[in-house]
């Protein structure tokens, strides 16, 4: 954990990890007896018209794809072969509902076919229809194909990575060259877009340069990786409060995401294993490499990392992360580190004032008067917060709650009063 | 299932710079503690009897007030040991025991609790409990007065009162580097320039206090002190001596930064505090108060809701 200096006259700068130079190879966990699939899409058995397409007891193979309902969009790719033991609900963060899908892993692999024969001849709705479950986890704007609004009109490939310690897209960028290379040239043929940007740190300049795509350097000061951020430091255009990257043209795909793209429609078969940095409870980070779906308990005994009642299990970085309550949970393609944090010393909330330190102006990269925000977050006050405090120019970076000195769960109240604004809205739109 | 770990889930960020209120309260006492001690030396056990008794007498009131308020006790954050220190810097070593608890009382419950506790006082609570009783009790903040039996080796005349009421003829026994070491009669814990800056760049160089206002407010007194200098050199003092008398270095580097009453965006910090400093020589030489510092912040404090209005345009605000 980053303390603060004994000298603090200026903001704190923190940088983000660089990779090893020797880049070592990701160690591999050996496939569990037993994975876990999240689907986004809420499990319901009754008052769903659609036929349910699985159930328990089914036999699925390596690469196949699963889709919960008949004429559903939403799915996932099998990383195993086996039999699902179990269909269930699982409730994510801020109310997310997804379909958690557990496959008892068999003995002999198989490979399930149906890609292979369309990988042939790369086109949008084969990408769509099979590449949204992959390492790096491709946002559904990239697939989108022009027919829903907004329209792409640029896309960033993060060569970077979005939070602190973490390596694995700069990782993907290095070590899958020739994957990425071949994925941009996908992309461009799938999406007709051009205007491919590769936002990447100084020191990877040489290895985004092959990718085919244009260059752009990063600030490797956190969070100048935020998309966000890069809209506004790299691309010179600001993305107004309470629009998104997509709004302005702009869509955000990590490297891996590229390189895993470029493997599938090179390789005829769907990419399962996800790289990511297992961070331990010393803060030291190994590269690993593990099927999707594999639980996180798994890694931590594959890799002698001691697990113990109050610790804290984070998948992501330190900043923006989300902690588990589960040692079952699974690896999902979007997740680029795992890092455990011990017990006894956990940086907690406490339920202080703010004291109007002025810590959090300093640091706020939005310029957010966050001293003012808080206090009516505090009060539930959402609708003037985000009128007259800038609530929804927030990039959610973390780093004023990082520095506060009362500990105020700033980034949570922020994150819940965008929450339920947009619940507030989803309501009065669906009554008007 | 049922035999799972329990592990702790919370919000991001999952890492902390380890700062704390009370970390920076304590720090703050520590920067007052030159100062202080020095007031110790010169004034022996009286002083010592009124900043022990306003330190504790400050905690209790706020462990008082959290009792009948039913509220968390706060005095472990070290703020009302904070507000004690600074009230009893600022009280003349002979104030009477029920002046400081009366002050700490005013200080602590009207200044800050009755506000919710700490970040919720508009105004600085020391100077609002010494507001009161300057305005209450004035003979007791009458320092000629107060400090008459004291002789500790050099003139034991109030500067700024011999300023007020002589012009710069009666401030010719002063010299600057006396005033420094603290060679003149005051506050407690408000005569020795040089340990209040060696606190206040300790607490600059730390990050406790914003340095936007005390540079401002320094600047705002020495500038305002400069132009009446120039104008009327007989009847005005020049800026080094304002700077070194009365409450200016103890107000620019304890007082006006404090952090609820004061703002923190970089445009207003700089109009606070060069308006606190502005003011303060106002008072000083055309008002009716000896010392403007008091009064000067705690009319800051009050136009501050206002000025940190002032703000930079957030990421992707429109209008």
């Amino acid at each position: 954990m980053i303390k603060r200096p004994f000298i603090s006259l200026a903001k704190p700068r923190i940088k983000y990890e660089s990779p090893d130079v020797t880049l070592p190879e990701p160690k591999k966990i050996p496939t569990s007896e037993k994975v876990t699939l999240l689907l986004k899409e809420a499990y319901e058995l009754f008052g769903k018209k659609n036929a349910v397409l699985l159930k328990k007891d089914d036999s699925v193979k390596t690469g196949q794809k699963l889709s919960l309902y008949d004429g559903s969009d939403a799915y996932v790719i099998s990383s195993v072969t086996g039999t699902i033991s179990s269909i269930s609900p699982f409730l994510g963060e801020f109310g997310c509902s997804y379909t958690a899908i557990a496959i008892d892993v068999a003995e002999d692999e198989e490979m399930d076919e149906q890609f292979k024969a369309l990988s042939v001849e790369p086109t949008m709705d084969i990408a769509k229809n099979y590449l949204s479950f992959i390492p790096g986890n491709p946002p559904a704007s990239l697939f989108s194909n022009g027919s829903t609004s907004p329209s792409i009109d640029t896309i960033v490939i993060c060569g970077v990575d979005s939070d602190l310690l973490i390596t694995a897209n700069q990782h993907a960028l290095i070590s899958d060259e020739k994957a990425i290379r071949k994925g941009v040239g996908i992309l461009k043929q799938i999406t007709g877009i051009e205007n491919i940007i590769m936002a990447a740190p100084e020191h990877l300049m040489q290895n985004a340069g092959v990718s085919g795509a244009q260059v752009s350097v990063v600030d490797t000061e956190y969070p100048a990786t935020l998309p966000r951020m890069i809209m506004q430091n790299v691309l010179g255009k600001t993305v107004p409060a309470g629009k998104t990257c997509e709004d302005m043209g702009v869509c955000f795909v990590s490297a891996e995401a590229v390189a895993s793209i470029g493997t599938a429609f090179d390789q005829g078969h769907i990419p399962l294993f996800k790289k990511f940095n297992l961070i331990k409870k010393d803060g030291n980070s190994v590269m690993i490499s593990a099927r999707i779906g594999t639980p996180v308990h798994e890694i931590f005994s594959a890799c002698d990392v001691t697990v113990n009642e109050k610790d804290r299990i984070i998948l992501g970085g330190p900043m923006t992360g989300s902690s588990i309550y589960s040692e079952h949970h699974p690896i999902q393609p979007d997740t680029d580190a795992v890092m455990i944090q011990d017990g006894k010393n956990l940086a907690l909330v406490s339920d202080y004032p703010c004291i109007n330190c002025g810590e959090c102006i300093r640091i706020c990269p939005a310029k957010i008067p966050v001293n003012m925000l808080v206090r009516f977050l505090e009060a539930g006050q959402y609708e003037q917060a985000a009128e007259e405090y800038d609530l929804y120019s927030c990039v959610e970076c973390g780093l004023c709650n990082f520095v506060c000195v009362s500990r105020m769960p700033i980034l949570h109240y922020i994150k819940l009063a965008k929450y339920e604004l947009g619940r507030i809205s989803t309501a009065e739109a669906t009554n008007a | 299932m049922l035999n799972q770990k329990k592990f702790i889930v919370s919000h991001a960020p999952f890492w902390h710079d380890g700062s704390t209120v009370t970390a920076r309260s304590y720090n703050m006492i520590i920067a007052a503690l030159p100062a202080v001690l020095f007031g110790f030396i010169s004034y022996g056990m009286p002083a010592v009897g009124v900043v022990s008794l306003s330190i504790s007498s400050a905690i209790a009131w706020e462990l008082l007030f959290n009792k009948i308020s039913k509220r968390k006790i706060s005095i472990g954050d070290g703020n009302a040991a904070f507000i004690g220190i600074l009230f009893g810097m600022l009280l003349p070593a002979t104030s009477p025991w029920w002046l400081v608890i009366t002050g700490t009382f005013v200080a602590v419950v009207i200044g800050k609790q009755i506000f919710g506790g700490i970040g919720g006082n508009p105004f600085n609570p020391v100077l609002i409990g010494l507001a009161i009783l300057m305005v209450s009790w004035k003979d007791f903040f009458d320092f000629n007065e107060v400090l008459v039996n004291y002789d500790l080796g050099f003139a034991m005349v109030y500067p700024l009162s011999a300023l007020k009421h002589l012009g710069t003829s009666g401030i010719d026994a002063f010299n600057t580097a006396d005033l420094l070491m603290g060679q003149q009669s005051g506050g407690i814990g408000a005569t020795f320039g040089l340990g209040l800056i060696i606190g206040g760049i300790y607490l600059i160089i730390r990050g406790f206090i914003r340095w936007e206002i005390s540079v401002s407010f320094l600047a705002g007194v020495v500038i305002t002190a400069l132009l009446f200098n120039i104008v009327n050199s007989a009847q005005y003092a020049g800026p080094v001596f304002h700077l070194l008398t009365g409450y200016t270095l103890i107000g620019a580097f304890f007082l006006a930064p404090e952090d609820s009453s004061s703002p923190v965006n970089l445009i207003p910090m700089l109009i606070y505090g060069a308006g606190a400093g502005i003011m303060t020589v106002l008072i000083r030489n055309i008002g009716a108060y000896i010392d403007g510092v008091v009064f000067a912040i705690l009319l800051m404090n009050l136009v501050n809701p206002l000025l940190d209005r002032i703000r930079p345009k957030a990421l992707g605000k429109v209008v």
